[in-house]
C-alpha cells in the first residue's frame, strides 16, 4: 500500500516525511523537493514520473543514501536513515539498496562476472559461495553463457541486464531504478521491464523506478507524479491527499 | 589544411595540470643537462684562460707536469737567449718556476686542501700579462712574502692581506691579491722562486719548469726548433695554452661523459612523462579530434598540430630549465685538479650555445614524446571516435 | 585477496600508460642508483677505510716526503702493531691517458697492514723474490689485460723513464668497494733509482694500531713526537683521510643530492599526474563502487594500491637495471670514470623505501579526491 499523504502505515517497509532538498547553482537557491512524503509497503512495484528538474532522481539518489535531505526525514525496514554517517550509510547501502542506473554503469575492465560479483566481494561469503550467487543472478537475467564478457562486447540490453544482476546479487531490500530503459530500444526495453516485474511477481522485490516512458510506467502497480517537489497519483489526482492507491 | 595554433593554446590552457607537469619534467632535465655542462665547460675554460698562446713553457722531456719536472739554471738561460722568446728593457721575459703544494684549511668545511705555491721570477707579471695586482703589491726579491689568487683569499682561512702563515720550514707575510682573470692562477700562491727553494732546502739553480713570453705565437716553432737541436737541452716546448688545455681534457670528459648520460636518463623520464601527459590530451579529446576530422581536416593536420602543442610544451619546459639554472653562472666551486695535487676553485659557465643546446635538448624530448600520440590520435577511426566516450 | 581481480583489472586497464608510468619510476630509481654510485666512486675508499690504521703525512703537503728513519720511532710508540710505508710512482702504461695508481710497496709488512687486499700465497712468494715484481689489482688486471708471467713497461713521470716489472700476482678485495685499482712493486727496487736528494725518503707511512679505540690518541703522539723537526709530520685515520681527499674533489655530496631531488621531484609530479588523471577518467566507476556499497576509505585504499604496486614494480625493474648496468661497467667506457662500480645493498632499501614512499606520495591526492568523491556528483558527470 503506497501513501502519499504522510499517514502512517503499519506494516511499511518505507516512510518518507517531509522530505526538504535545496540546492546551490550559480548562487541561485533551488527548492527540489518540498515537504514531501511517502509510505512505501514491502513488494510494491513503483514508477516516479515527472518533468525534468522536477525531482525524480533527487529523490531516488535521497532514498538510496547517495545524497543527504535539507530536511525531513526516510526511514527503511526502522532505520532511520538521513541521520546516519557517511560510513553507516555505506554499509546500510551495501546490506539494503541495489541499484540500476541507465547508463548501466558497468566497469569496463571488469567481466560481466567480476561486475556482478563486486558487492559480493564486501561480504564474508566464500569463493564458491559467491560463485554460486554470481551464477544465479546471471542465470536470473539470462546471462549464463556471457559471464565472462567485458561489457564492450555486450548489447545494451545485455549491459542492463549485467547491471540488474549486480543488483540483486546481494539480495538488497529494495531497488532503485533510473530510467532503467532510457537508453535502450523498445524491444530491449520491453525484455529489461519483464526481468523487472519477474523479479516483483516471483521474487517479491520492491522496486521504486522513475521513468520518462509512460509505456515502461504501466508495467508499476502505482505510478507517482512529481510536480513542484511533491508528489501526486497519477490519473488520480484527487485521490492523491486521501490516500487509497493502485 | 592547419588547424590553428589558438586551439592548442586553449586546448593547453584547459588541461593546465597536466601541462605544467610535463613542462617541470622537461625544465628539470634541460636544467641538470645545462648545468652539468656548464660545470665542464667552467673548468675548461679555467684551465684554457691560465694558459696565453704567446707564452711557452719549457718542461723536462717526458715530465708532462711541472710537479714532476726540472730544468737546471743552464738551461734558463740557454732559454733566454734562444731565438723567439720576447725581450724588454731589463732583458728576456722569461720566468724559471719551481711548485710546490702545501696544505690550508678552507674556508667552508674546515678541512685542509691542497694549494699549489708557485715560485716565480719578478718578471712573471711581465710573462703572464693577465695576472694583475688588485690589492697590496707583488712580493720583492729576496723576501719570504707571499701574493695570492683571488680565490685563495676567499677560499682558505688565514690566507688574508697582512697574515703570517707558516709552512714548509719558514714564515710567510701576504703582502698582496693578484687577479688572474678567472684562470687557475686565481687558485695559487706566488712567492719568490729563490726563497722557495731556500726554505724548502732545495738546490738553487734547479726549477722545475720555465715559461717565456713568446715574440708572436708563431715564435713557438722557432723556439722549439732551437732548444731540440741544442744537445745540453733535454726539454719538451709546447705553447702554455696547450699544456693547460691538455690538464682539462680527462676531467672535463669525465663531467661531460656523466653529465651527458645523467641527461639521456632524465630525458628518457620526462619523454615518458611528456608521453603520458599527450596521450591522455588524446584520450581526453577523442570526441574533438573526431570532429575535427569529420570537419575535413587532414590526419597530416591532425599530427601536425598536436606536434605544436607538444613543441610548445617542450619550449617552455626548455625555456623554464634554462631560468632557472641562469642564477648559477658563475657560482665558484672547487675541485682537485689530479694533474698538480691541489685545489682549483672555478665557476660554472653558462654560454648562449650551452643555452641553445638546452632548448635543442628540449625540443628533440617534446619530438619523441609528442609524436607517437599524434599518430594515435590521427589514426582513431572519426565514426568510433564520435560515438565514443 | 579477493580484491586482486578489481586491482590488476584496473592497473591493466591503459597498457600504454602502465608501462610509462612504470617506466617514470625505474628510470627514477636507475638515477638513484647511478647517483649512489657516483657518490661511491668519488668518496671510495671511506666507506673501506680500515679502523685500525693510521695515515702519516708530511704536514707540508702529501707529497712532500718524510726520513725512513721516522718508521722505527713510530713502531717503538706506545700501541703500534705495525708500520708499513709506500711511495706514490706516478707512471702510465703506454699512454697518458692509462693512468692508474701504482706503489712502491714495503715487502715486510703490506699484506699484514692490508689483509683486506689477499693475494695467494704462492703469489707472493713469488713477489717477495722478484726484484722487479708486481701485484696488480683485480680490476686494473682486467682493464689492461693483465695476466701473472707478464712483463710489462711503465713509463715513469716523476722517476724518469722506462720501468720493467714482472707481474707476479693479482690481489682482490674481501669486501665488495675494496679498491681493487692499485699496482704495487717493491720499494727496494724504487731506492735504487731514486736521486740523491730523495734517498732515505719515503712517501708516507700507514701505521696499524692495537686498539682502534686508541687512534686519536696514537695519531697525536705521532704528531707531537716530529713536531718542531724539519719533516713534521700530519696524522690522521685512514677514514678521515679518505674523506678529507673526497671533499678536495668537490662536494660530490651536494651535487648527487641536487640532482636526485630534481629526479625525485619530477617523478613525483609525473607520476602523480598520471594517477590523478587515471582516477578523474573513472570517477564515474568509483562512484558505482560507493554505490553498490564501498566504503570511501575502500576506493582510496584501491587507488593507493594501485599507485604503490607500480611504485614497486617500476622502483624494483629500475634497481635490478642498475644493478645490471653496475656489474657491466667494467666493460664500458665509463670504466675510467668510475673504476668502483659496486653497489651498496643499502642502497637497494633505500631505493625501494624511496619508490615506495613516491608512490604512495603520487597516488595520495587523487586517493583523497576518490576519497572526497560524492556519488551524485559523479554519477551525473557520467
Amino acid at each position: 500500500m503506497v501513501r502519499v499523504d504522510g499517514f502512517d502505515g503499519s506494516s511499511d517497509l518505507i516512510n518518507v516525511r517531509g522530505l526538504d532538498k535545496k540546492y546551490y547553482r550559480g548562487g541561485e537557491e533551488i527548492h527540489v523537493l518540498q515537504g514531501l512524503n511517502l509510505d512505501v509497503e514491502p513488494g510494491e512495484f513503483i514508477a516516479f514520473m515527472g518533468p525534468s528538474g522536477s525531482g525524480k532522481t533527487t529523490l531516488l539518489n535521497l532514498l538510496g543514501g547517495l545524497d543527504v535531505p535539507s530536511a525531513g526525514s526516510i526511514t527503511v525496514a526502522g532505520d532511520e536513515i538521513t541521520h546516519m554517517s557517511r560510513g553507516k550509510l555505506t554499509q546500510w547501502r551495501a546490506r539494503h539498496v541495489g541499484f540500476v542506473f541507465q547508463m548501466y554503469n558497468l566497469i569496463p575492465v571488469l567481466t560481466a562476472f567480476q561486475n556482478v560479483e563486486l558487492p559480493l566481494l564486501l561480504t564474508k561469503l566464500s569463493k564458491a559461495h559467491r560463485r554460486q550467487h554470481v551464477e544465479t543472478a546471471l542465470a536470473l537475467v539470462g546471462l549464463q553463457d556471457r559471464m565472462s564478457h567485458y561489457p564492450r562486447q555486450l548489447s545494451g540490453g545485455q549491459e542492463q541486464r549485467v547491471t540488474i544482476a549486480r543488483a540483486i546479487v546481494s539480495d538488497p531490500t529494495f531497488l532503485l531504478c533510473d530510467e532503467p530503459t532510457g537508453d535502450l530500444d523498445r524491444k530491449s526495453a520491453d525484455e529489461i521491464m519483464e526481468l523487472i516485474l519477474r523479479l516483483v511477481k516471483e521474487y517479491k522485490k520492491t522496486v521504486l523506478m522513475v521513468t520518462h516512458d509512460p509505456v515502461v510506467a504501466e508495467s508499476a502497480n502505482t505510478t507517482l507524479h512529481l510536480e513542484k517537489g511533491a508528489l501526486v497519483e497519477a490519473g488520480a489526482p484527487e485521490s492523491a491527499m486521501s490516500g487509497g492507491a493502485r | 589544411m592547419a588547424i590553428p595554433v589558438v586551439y592548442n593554446l586553449r586546448s593547453v590552457r584547459a588541461r593546465w595540470l597536466s601541462a605544467v607537469v610535463a613542462v617541470f619534467g622537461i625544465a628539470g632535465t634541460v636544467g641538470v643537462f645545462v648545468a652539468m655542462m656548464s660545470l665542464a665547460r667552467g673548468f675548461q675554460a679555467t684551465l684554457v684562460s691560465s694558459g696565453s698562446p704567446s707564452n711557452a713553457i719549457v718542461l723536462r722531456a717526458g715530465s708532462g707536469s711541472e710537479m714532476s719536472g726540472s730544468v737546471t739554471l743552464d738551461q734558463v738561460r740557454i732559454i733566454e737567449d734562444a731565438p723567439g722568446v720576447a725581450r724588454a728593457a731589463d732583458g728576456p721575459l722569461v720566468t724559471p718556476e719551481v711548485v710546490v703544494v702545501a696544505a690550508f684549511p678552507l674556508r667552508s668545511t674546515g678541512t685542509d686542501a691542497n694549494v699549489q705555491v708557485r715560485g716565480v721570477s719578478p718578471k712573471a707579471l711581465q710573462v703572464r700579462s693577465n695576472v694583475k695586482i688588485v690589492e697590496g703589491r707583488f712580493f720583492q726579491p729576496g723576501l719570504a712574502e707571499l701574493v695570492v689568487g683571488r680565490n685563495v683569499n676567499g677560499t682558505y682561512a688565514g690566507l688574508n692581506l697582512g697574515d703570517s702563515v707558516n709552512f714548509g720550514g719558514g714564515t710567510w707575510r701576504v703582502i698582496g691579491v693578484f687577479d688572474a682573470g678567472g684562470s687557475a692562477f686565481d687558485s695559487e700562491v706566488w712567492c719568490d722562486a729563490h726563497v722557495l727553494n731556500q726554505i724548502y732546502h732545495r738546490p738553487d739553480n734547479i726549477f722545475q719548469s720555465v715559461t717565456a713570453r713568446l715574440t708572436s705565437p708563431d715564435a713557438l716553432h722557432q723556439l722549439k726548433d732551437a732548444l731540440s737541436a741544442d744537445p745540453r737541452m733535454n726539454v719538451d716546448v709546447s705553447s702554455e695554452l696547450n699544456y693547460y688545455a691538455n690538464q682539462s681534457t680527462v676531467l672535463t670528459q669525465v663531467i661531460q661523459v656523466l653529465g651527458g648520460f645523467i641527461a639521456i636518463i632524465m630525458g628518457i623520464g620526462a619523454v615518458f612523462g611528456a608521453l603520458n601527459t599527450m596521450y591522455s590530451a588524446v584520450a581526453e579529446r577523442g570526441r574533438e579530434i573526431a570532429t575535427m576530422r569529420a570537419l575535413g581536416f587532414g590526419a597530416g593536420s591532425i599530427i601536425f598540430s598536436f606536434m605544436i602543442e607538444a613543441l610548445l610544451i617542450a619550449a617552455a619546459g626548455g625555456a623554464l630549465g634554462c631560468l632557472a639554472v641562469l642564477p648559477v653562472n658563475g657560482f665558484t666551486t672547487g675541485t682537485l685538479n689530479f694533474q698538480t695535487f691541489s685545489h682549483l676553485a672555478f665557476a660554472f659557465k653558462i654560454t648562449p650555445v650551452l643555452l641553445a643546446a638546452g632548448i635543442g635538448f628540449a625540443l628533440i624530448m617534446g619530438l619523441v614524446g609528442g609524436l607517437p600520440p599524434a599518430i594515435r590520435a590521427a589514426r582513431r577511426p572519426v565514426a568510433s571516435a564520435l560515438r565514443g566516450l | 585477496m579477493k580484491f586482486r581481480g578489481l586491482i590488476f583489472a584496473n592497473l591493466f586497464r591503459k597498457k600504454t600508460r602502465l608501462v610509462l608510468t612504470l617506466g617514470s619510476f625505474a628510470v627514477a630509481l636507475f638515477l638513484f642508483s647511478l647517483l649512489a654510485l657516483v657518490r661511491q666512486a668519488f668518496g671510495a675508499g671511506v666507506d673501506v677505510a680500515g679502523v685500525d690504521r693510521l695515515v702519516v703525512i708530511n704536514r707540508v703537503s702529501i707529497i712532500q716526503p718524510l726520513p725512513f728513519s721516522y718508521r722505527d720511532r713510530i713502531l717503538h710508540m706506545r700501541g703500534v702493531k705495525r708500520v708499513t710505508f709506500d711511495n706514490w710512482f706516478g707512471g702510465v702504461y703506454q699512454d697518458q691517458k692509462n693512468g692508474f695508481p701504482q706503489f712502491a710497496v714495503d715487502i715486510e709488512n703490506q699484506r699484514d697492514v692490508f689483509p683486506e687486499l689477499a693475494v695467494p700465497d704462492d703469489q707472493w712468494q713469488a713477489f717477495v723474490k722478484d726484484r722487479q715484481g708486481a701485484i696488480v689489482g683485480a680490476s686494473t688486471a682486467k682493464r689492461f689485460g693483465f695476466k701473472v708471467g707478464d712483463h710489462i713497461p711503465i713509463q715513469g713521470t716523476i722517476f724518469q723513464g722506462t720501468w720493467d716489472f714482472n707481474i707476479d700476482g693479482i690481489y682482490h678485495g674481501k669486501r665488495p668497494g675494496d679498491d681493487e685499482t692499485q699496482f704495487w712493486f717493491q720499494w727496494k727496487y724504487l731506492e735504487e733509482r731514486f736521486p740523491d736528494a730523495m734517498k732515505g725518503q719515503v712517501g708516507w707511512y700507514y701505521v696499524q694500531v692495537e686498539n682502534p679505540d686508541d687512534s686519536v690518541h696514537i695519531a697525536k703522539a705521532i704528531d707531537a713526537e716530529f713536531a718542531n723537526s724539519p719533516y713534521e709530520t700530519h696524522t690522521d685515520t685512514e677514514k678521515a683521510f679518505a674523506a678529507s681527499f673526497a671533499k678536495q674533489i668537490g662536494n660530490i655530496g651536494f651535487l648527487v643530492l641536487a640532482i636526485g631531488s630534481i629526479v625525485f621531484f619530477t617523478l613525483l609530479l609525473v607520476t602523480g599526474n598520471t594517477m590523478a588523471i587515471s582516477v578523474r577518467e573513472r570517477m564515474g566507476e568509483l562512484a558505482v563502487l560507493k554505490a553498490v556499497g564501498y566504503s570511501d576509505r575502500f576506493v582510496m585504499l584501491l587507488v593507493l594500491a594501485e599507485s604503490l604496486i607500480i611504485a614497486a614494480v617500476g622502483g624494483g625493474l629500475g634497481l635490478g637495471l642498475a644493478k645490471g648496468f653496475a656489474a657491466a661497467i667494467p666493460f664500458t667506457p665509463l670504466k675510467n670514470i668510475l673504476p668502483f662500480s659496486y653497489l651498496p645493498t643499502g642502497v637497494f632499501f633505500v631505493g625501494l623505501a624511496m619508490a615506495l614512499l613516491f608512490g604512495v606520495a603520487s597516488g595520495f591526492l587523487p586517493a583523497v579526491s576518490g576519497l572526497r568523491l560524492r556519488v551524485v556528483d559523479a554519477l551525473r558527470r557520467v
